[in-house]
């Protein structure tokens, strides 16, 4: 069972998930009740979400190292610690549902469909990433996966989402847009203008909120006068739920049902996981605003092995077949690096080639010491 | 051939525009039911339905970032930002998302988005309604900025921004809605963007402006023609992409310049042609290029000292003529 919560829209925000962890305990302790959840799932698809989460695991801890070598640049925003949420929320998705994220994009891309290959390829800033090499680390977009795009800016991607959805409805079609969105995101003003939007039109939108409890370094209790997050949309009328986002099973069913209802209903929805990442804001943030015990929790709360373990309990997880994931995700995660590390960057003679879709004019093609005018 | 008001010009293509093409929509506030504050969209709401004229409530970012998202789907919205100073509510999706996402992406995808919006003094708005902020968005690799100043230019402008897929910031007037000019009977004609047009030839001075200031300079250039002074007019119509080489080409033929801006002088349009004709033109020049342009201070309400700060055909007429006076010309 998941734990959640819900809050009605149009009326008081309360709790109608039965049993209700406070703000404070959802980040501690193990996803409970998941025991006899593992027991109703097919094998092998929780074999393939042990996968797909070890995955982001080890393509994150690769991309830290190449980071720290100096083989990636920029900024640079893990979802080390967030690989239950990625995973469940991308398998609530249709290929056909479109996806807004902020810049914490990696794991996202991998999973909506984006080769490991092409996404590393971008981190290295190739002709070969998703981008081209003109993206980076927060910018992560594909056309053909309908993912369209993470954004730097905090909160940029919500009027964006919400008018991707907008056109959904005016074309009458049954997809819908997913906006992945940080904590700190619920206290700026394009949040506020977005659900409103979103709620008087009608759009087919689930905004999912990864609650990892820090905006960059300031915990959410000090940030939000309201910080149950999945309570916020309740004064535009769009019903908010909250679930444990270290529980991959949990986030599935949830955000699967969401999805599902924004697109029957043609309503938006609000999805709150809470979760916790397991190192800095970015791979340069060692931190320090966490207290040792904090950081001890979180480590022994890692989603990643708390899945592992449960799959072992339940006999799913052998130790072979432990071993034979471990090593093909290993060698999925090499086969990246050595593919980003070995196509070209992208050739200077292309510069110019990105500024207009339409061609223009008079546009500017001048490099830093050309005269504006030759003789 | 028919004479008809610059708003009317708007009115007519943005409606031809909507029966031509089911993608466009219409996005803003007030442009419904109330018509538009200025009327732009009258009769839309009646002819086009709610699905494709959308009211929206006052959240500039909101609508603005939606149609951002909408026209990254396909969709051509054009957006009524009531004022140019309301823009600047809606700036990080204008400049960080419109502008950027064709780029940042690789050229993935495309912002086919127009964003109309009027600016100028002279209506006794104060400081925080008479802006021209143009120049912010004039700034950034990624946009289109027009700015049309007369009717028939308007509609080849808009008709242009709407077909283009990039984001367009469309600039209009409020003094020039009620302006009238010819525009041909059933014309289709889609004006270049990037282009600037020399509206009146001359070989005494060139005489530089944009939406009401070359509007302006082309009454100025006419008044002093009755003096046998010849006035070559630019308009630059765009301000990105921006057409450097036609004014240093008319500064090159007539060897002094007078560039007219209805926004701030310091680090305004102005400077940026007063540079691209130091830059472009230099052995050519017989006096330095003269700037006319707004008083450097928050527009004030009080109808006699707006007017003092705005540029207007005088002041423009009296920088012509210290020009020429300065190279030596006979001036009347």
């Amino acid at each position: 069972m998941a734990d959640t919560a819900k809050a009605k829209g149009g009326g008081s925000a309360k709790s109608t998930g039965g049993r209700r962890r406070s703000r404070k305990d959802t980040t501690q302790g193990a996803p409970s009740g998941t025991t006899s959840a593992v027991a109703d799932e097919k094998p092998d698809a929780l074999l393939d979400y042990y996968r797909r989460m070890l995955l982001v695991r080890r393509f994150e801890e690769r991309t830290g190292q190449a980071y720290t070598q100096a083989r990636i640049g920029g900024y640079c925003h893990l979802n080390l610690g967030e690989e239950a949420t990625v995973v469940g929320l991308m398998e609530s998705l249709q290929e056909r549902d479109y996806l807004y994220t902020n810049y914490r994009d990696h794991g996202y891309a991998i999973h909506k469909g984006m080769s490991p290959r092409r996404v590393m390829a971008e981190l290295y800033g190739r002709t070969d990433g998703v981008a081209k090499g003109w993206g980076g680390s927060m910018h992560m977009y594909d056309t053909e996966t309908r993912m369209l795009g993470g954004y730097g800016i905090v909160g940029g991607q919500m009027p964006m989402a919400t008018g991707a959805a907008l056109a959904v409805s005016y074309r009458g079609g049954d997809e819908i847009v997913m906006c992945q969105l940080g904590d700190g995101t619920t206290n700026i003003g394009a949040w506020h203008e977005s659900l409103n939007l979103a709620s008087l039109w009608n759009l087919p939108i689930v905004y999912a909120i990864v609650n990892n409890f820090t905006g960059m370094g300031t915990a959410v209790d000090k940030s939000s006068a309201e910080p149950d997050l999945y309570k916020r949309g309740s004064a535009f009328r769009i019903e908010g739920v909250r679930v444990d986002g270290r529980d991959v099973l949990a986030v599935r069913d949830a955000a699967t049902e969401l999805v599902e209802k924004a697109r029957s209903e043609q309503r938006p929805y609000i999805l709150e996981c809470t979760s916790y990442r397991l190192k800095g804001h970015s791979v340069v943030d060692p931190a320090k605003y966490r207290t040792e015990e904090q950081t001890a929790e979180a480590r022994s709360n890692d989603p990643v092995a708390a899945f592992e373990d449960q799959l072992e309990k339940a006999g799913v997880l052998t130790e072979d077949k432990k071993k034979e994931i471990a090593d093909s995700v290993k060698d999925e995660v090499a086969d990246a690096a050595d593919f980003a590390e070995n196509s070209p960057s992208p050739d200077v003679s292309t510069l110019f080639d990105y500024t207009y879709a339409t061609p223009v004019a008079n546009e500017s093609r001048r490099m830093p010491a050309d005269p504006v005018f030759a003789e | 051939m028919s004479v008809i008001t610059y708003r009317q010009a708007l009115r007519d293509t943005l409606r031809d525009e909507m029966a031509r093409d089911e993608n466009v929509m219409l996005l803003g506030e007030e442009i419904g039911l109330f018509e538009g504050s200025y009327k732009i969209t009258e009769g839309m709401l009646k002819e086009f339905g709610e699905r494709r004229v959308r009211d929206t409530p006052i959240s500039e970012e909101g609508f603005v970032g939606a149609a951002v998202g909408a026209a990254m789907l396909g969709l051509r919205p054009v957006v009524e930002v009531m004022t140019i100073n309301f823009s600047m509510i809606a700036i990080d999706q204008i400049i960080n998302h419109a502008a950027k996402v064709y780029g940042m992406f690789g050229g993935q995808t495309s912002v086919p988005m127009v964003i109309r919006t009027p600016g100028g003094g002279g209506q006794q708005l104060g400081a925080t309604h008479s802006q021209n902020i143009e120049l912010f968005y004039a700034f950034v690799p990624g946009l289109k900025v027009i700015a049309p100043s007369s009717p028939a230019d308007a509609a080849a402008m808009l008709r242009a921004a709407v077909r283009d897929d990039d984001p367009v910031l469309l600039l209009e007037n409020l003094g020039l809605y009620n302006s009238k000019g010819e525009v041909p009977d059933g014309d289709e004609s889609v004006a270049e963007i990037g282009r600037a047009a020399v509206t009146r030839e001359g070989s005494d001075i060139t005489l530089i402006g944009y939406s009401r200031m070359a509007s302006a300079s082309l009454q100025v250039a006419e008044q002093l023609a009755e003096q046998d002074i010849s006035v070559e007019v630019v308009d630059l119509r765009s301000l990105r992409p921006l057409d450097r080489q036609t004014v240093v080409d008319s500064v090159r033929k007539t060897g002094c310049a007078v560039m007219a801006e209805d926004d701030w002088l310091t680090y305004g349009i102005g400077a940026e042609i007063a540079a691209s004709i130091q830059e472009g033109a230099f052995d050519y020049l017989d006096a330095p290029v003269r700037r006319v342009a707004m008083a450097e201070v928050p527009l004030p309400y009080a109808k006699p000292l707006e007017t003092a700060a705005l540029p207007s055909a005088e002041s423009i007429t009296t920088a012509v003529k210290e020009t020429l006076s300065a190279v030596g010309k006979r001036v009347g």
